[in-house]
């Protein structure tokens, strides 16, 4: 393993459990407050009546359905409230919801799980235990109508939040039952029997979201938006090269600029200037002399990088395998031999509402307001950056304005925001990154390059297949406990031997899939899909090369080698149906395809494209399959998969962050190019349930993208496209 | 000082000229509806209407604005929500995260004000703004929905141009 890196790492600790805290206390005042907080003080002064954790209830019959998952557009507020109401029985068009702090999951054991929100887990990873408690609340809701009316709690029944006794033709509400249930014990939720997803009727419905009125009108409050009294706000440049630090700066050239409170200099990296309104800080930073330290990495480009993954595919030994019977030895005896090499960029998340924080930290308290994708993550950097126990720090949710990954473990911009309000004791700072800084300082999806081999017999049957991939390891960067013994089988995602998460849906009698890792100076983190999409692109796209290489329809030469993979093969097979595989096509336009695994859920897709005499792209039309297990939602998971088409696509026409001197080159939308309305194609989802397990939905699907469209331009033109994006790629 | 019709109220703001009319709206008015994105007119998620016309409010200076400019910004888009385009897009529930979403419909309400009826290629031409969770699919379906709706007549008092 050689690691050219020389990287500023953030420190991070676990998350402790149990300690306790004040739950909700000391919530500051604001007068333009995120509304899940707003809603939560409303509820308090409406008397609501807590039944459980999950469930609260107000006279009025409203039920209030507590959310510790993160909402960043995926729709999983409205999944999971969608799964508590389906077991609570309760009037679905009475939900509301709340989103709890993690200071009160902190207060309360963690009542409420795992907060975190990353690898497609909101509703996979939680769907038991929401479904036991709104069940749970239903059970004591029920006793405490028995227990009222004095009848065996098996005469009751329930419907839309109405309990009945048909004996007696009584009815009650929950609402009037609630403070009385309350009072119950709870039922162990191990003997509670929770429906057949098969009969449920909130649950598995194309239902509208709880969460669309206040994103039409300008209301809805984002962390960006948040405002407090006696705020300041703070903007912030680090330094650009990677690893590099503050050398010095002329805060005179800035004196007398209106607003300006003070420049601050943060950590060893970074310089704020914190004024009376983000747009003077701004502008007085512009205008702010700064001289950085580059240190080692200045030098770095795309061509040092390219070499070193290049080199990597002569390395001796590797960083983690998957092997059966001798690949390499079966391919050089093979027949025919079919050989590729693919490369994908660095890629930026580049969410709409860039990075920011406010921070508040008094002698005894730390408080932060944050677009986060794990809270928990963030009150555990308050804690950290603060100096103050986590029973003494809050962190207060807004829903993040798009996370693609970029708002989950590092919290970097929680550190900065405390380091610059340290400074202004007991005063609420806002920081908010420019999009220049938000794109020159991601956590960057890997870089990676793979070397592709097969060898076919003489009827074209796959006797070998060899993988190796090199790239930079994001366990390596973010995570260096997970690289165990040099092994990072992560950055082999999508090729599991394994069924259950990310299994490669293909047999040869003998394969090697090897990773070779090649870390560099750029930092990395999971971006939407993590692995699943670039090491789709290899696998799939070189499937079709083999297929032609074997004088093979590609769908037929995927097939024989699927026999062991059925739910694999189950959704390309429909795929391949609803989009007319083999049927003609108007002319000029050719299809692709292309299958993967991963986040539990089986993805698939057609694409239709055309290119031009000259070159030119037009994506027509994506059919998208998707196997997830249990859809809690079918027109979000629709949603889902037309969002995966435009990021799986701005990928693969546009997006790459080339390296020069050191630093990122591409620091805004005008060279880092964001697919926009005009190239969408016409996205047709079908959704194949098996129901026998729980996937996720927020990543899969984009992975079959790219390849099924790289497919479809291999079909077009006859040559493979073997690189992203399309954009640098002469199509013709 | 500057004297700005937002909404049809009109704000004295004590701000530099050379201050972007989006850092006004939000930093000094305090509407927050309207956002920041990218700062150089390509994202669109700062868009509003003057007299009419879908702006990028990031990249036009207060100081250019003429007393008389009408500005609507997405709160001011309609009294109640009720827009056609508001109504289109809650029908769809075309937002995910809906941070571009009030850029969004501003494109939508300019583009149906102009052509009540458009084609696809009219949307393909007049919606330009980023969503970067992927939502225009059914931002189309929308605009196409909006416009057949009957106009909104609340919404041209507030807005002090024909909706």
């Amino acid at each position: 393993m050689k690691d050219i890196s020389s990287k500023t790492k953030l420190s991070r600790r676990a998350f402790v459990v149990g300690t306790t805290a004040a739950a909700g206390g000391g919530l500051a005042l604001g007068f333009h407050m995120p509304a899940d907080a707003a809603s939560a003080r409303a509820a308090a002064a409406n008397e609501g009546v807590e039944v459980n954790a999950w469930v609260v209830i107000k006279p009025d019959d409203t039920c209030m359905i507590r959310i510790a998952r993160t909402e960043m557009g995926q729709g999983t507020r409205t999944g999971l409230a969608q799964l508590v109401a389906e077991e609570l029985e309760c009037d679905w068009k009475k939900v509301t919801t709340d989103s709890i702090t993690p200071g009160q999951n902190l207060a309360r054991k963690r009542v409420w799980g795992e907060m975190g929100t990353g690898g497609s887990r909101g509703i996979r990873t939680s769907h038991d235990y929401v479904r036991r408690g709104g069940a749970a609340a239903r059970i004591m809701l029920l006793q405490a109508a028995a227990d009222q009316w004095k009848v065996p709690v098996g005469e009751l029944t329930v419907s839309d939040g109405i309990i009945s006794h048909a004996a007696s033709k009584r009815t009650i509400s929950y609402g009037k039952v609630a403070a009385a249930a309350a009072k119950l014990t709870a039922p162990d939720p191990k003997d509670i029997t929770l429906k057949d997803p098969r009969n449920w009727k909130i649950a598995g419905k194309a239902i509208k979201r709880l969460d669309t009125a206040d994103k039409l009108n300008g209301s809805k409050i984002y962390a960006i938006d948040v405002k407090l009294p006696g705020m300041l706000c703070a903007a912030i440049k680090s330094c650009p090269v990677f690893g590099g630090t503050v050398k010095s700066y002329d805060e005179a050239k800035i004196a007398g600029r209106p607003g300006i409170k003070g420049v601050v200099k943060v950590k060893e990296t970074g310089v704020a200037v914190v004024a009376d309104t983000w747009y003077r800080a701004k502008s007085a930073l512009e205008a702010l002399p700064i001289v950085w330290d580059d240190a080692a990495n200045a030098g770095q480009s795309d061509a040092i990088i390219a070499a070193h993954l290049r080199e990597g595919f002569d390395a001796a030994a590797n960083n983690g395998d998957r092997r059966n019977g001798d690949a390499v030895k079966a391919i050089e005896g093979a027949a025919k031999k079919v050989e590729a090499i693919y490369s994908t960029p660095f890629l930026a998340h580049a969410t709409m509402e860039p990075m920011n924080c406010i921070a508040k930290i008094a002698a005894d308290r730390a408080e932060a307001w944050v677009p986060s994708q794990n809270s928990e993550a963030s009150l555990a950097a308050l804690s950290e950056a603060s100096g103050l126990p986590l029973d003494k720090c809050e962190v207060y949710r807004s829903d993040p304005g798009g996370g693609f990954g970029r708002r989950g473990g590092s919290q970097d911009y929680v550190h900065q925001a405390v380091a610059i309000a340290k400074n202004f004791p007991n005063t609420p700072v806002k920081l908010i990154w420019s999009r220049e800084e938000d794109m020159t300082h991601d956590f960057y999806r890997p870089i990676s390059q793979a070397k592709m081999a097969a060898g076919l017999d003489e009827q074209g049957n796959l006797v070998g297949l060899h993988v190796r991939i090199s790239g930079q390891s994001i366990n390596a960067f973010a995570n260096p406990a997970a690289v165990a013994g040099g092994k990072d089988m992560r950055q082999l995602q999508g090729y599991d031997v394994n069924p259950g998460e990310a299994q490669l849906g293909y047999a040869a009698p003998n394969m090697l899939i090897e990773y070779v890792m090649r870390n560099t100076h750029v930092p990395v983190g999971p971006w939407r899909g993590v692995n699943t999409n670039q090491n789709a692109v290899y696998m799939e796209c070189f499937m079709d090369e083999v297929a032609k290489a074997a004088g093979k329809d590609p769908l037929e030469f995927r097939r024989s080698l699927m026999g062991n993979f059925p739910k694999h093969l189950a959704i390309l097979n429909a795929v391949a149906e609803k989009a007319g595989w083999g049927q003609p096509l108007p002319p000029g336009v050719h299809r692709g395809i292309a299958q993967f695994h991963g986040y539990a859920t089986y993805s698939a897709a057609v694409a239709e494209v055309s290119v031009s005499d000259a070159g030119k792209l037009k994506v027509h039309r994506l059919v998208l399959g998707v196997n997830c297990g249990h859809p809690v939602n079918l027109d979000q998971i629709a949603a889902q998969c037309e969002g995966s088409v435009a990021f799986g696509l701005t990928a693969a026409l546009y997006g790459e962050c080339p390296v020069k001197d050191g630093r990122m080159a591409s620091l805004n939308f005008d060279t880092y190019h964001i697919m926009r309305l005009a190239e969408m194609p016409k996205v047709e989802t079908i959704i194949v349930p098996t129901y026998d397990f729980w996937g996720g939905i927020g990543e899969p699907t984009i992975s079959v993208v790219s390849p099924a469209v790289m497919n479809a331009i291999h079909a077009a033109t006859g040559k493979p496209v073997r690189s992203l994006p399309l954009k640098n790629v002469k199509l013709v | 000082m500057a004297k700005l019709n937002i909404n049809g109220r009109v704000h004295n703001v004590l701000v530099e000229p050379e201050t972007p009319l989006l850092w006004v709206i939000r930093e000094q008015v305090g509407l927050t509806g309207t956002k920041y994105g990218c700062g150089v007119a390509q994202c669109g998620a700062c868009s509003v209407h003057i007299n009419g016309e879908v702006m990028r409010s990031c990249s036009i200076a207060v100081g250019d604005l003429k007393a008389g400019d009408k500005i609507v910004t997405i709160e001011g888009l309609s009294p109640t929500s009720s827009h056609p385009v508001q109504k289109a897009w809650a029908a769809i529930d075309v937002p995910q995260c809906g941070y571009c979403q009030s850029g969004q419909i501003m494109a939508a309400a300019a583009l149906l004000r102009k052509n009540p009826k458009p084609t696809d290629k009219d949307i393909d031409e007049a919606m330009t703004n980023i969503c970067r969770c992927g939502t225009y699919q059914r931002i189309r379906t929308a605009v196409h929905m909006a416009a057949e709706m009957p106009a909104g007549g609340k919404s041209a008092a507030v807005n002090g141009h024909k909706a």
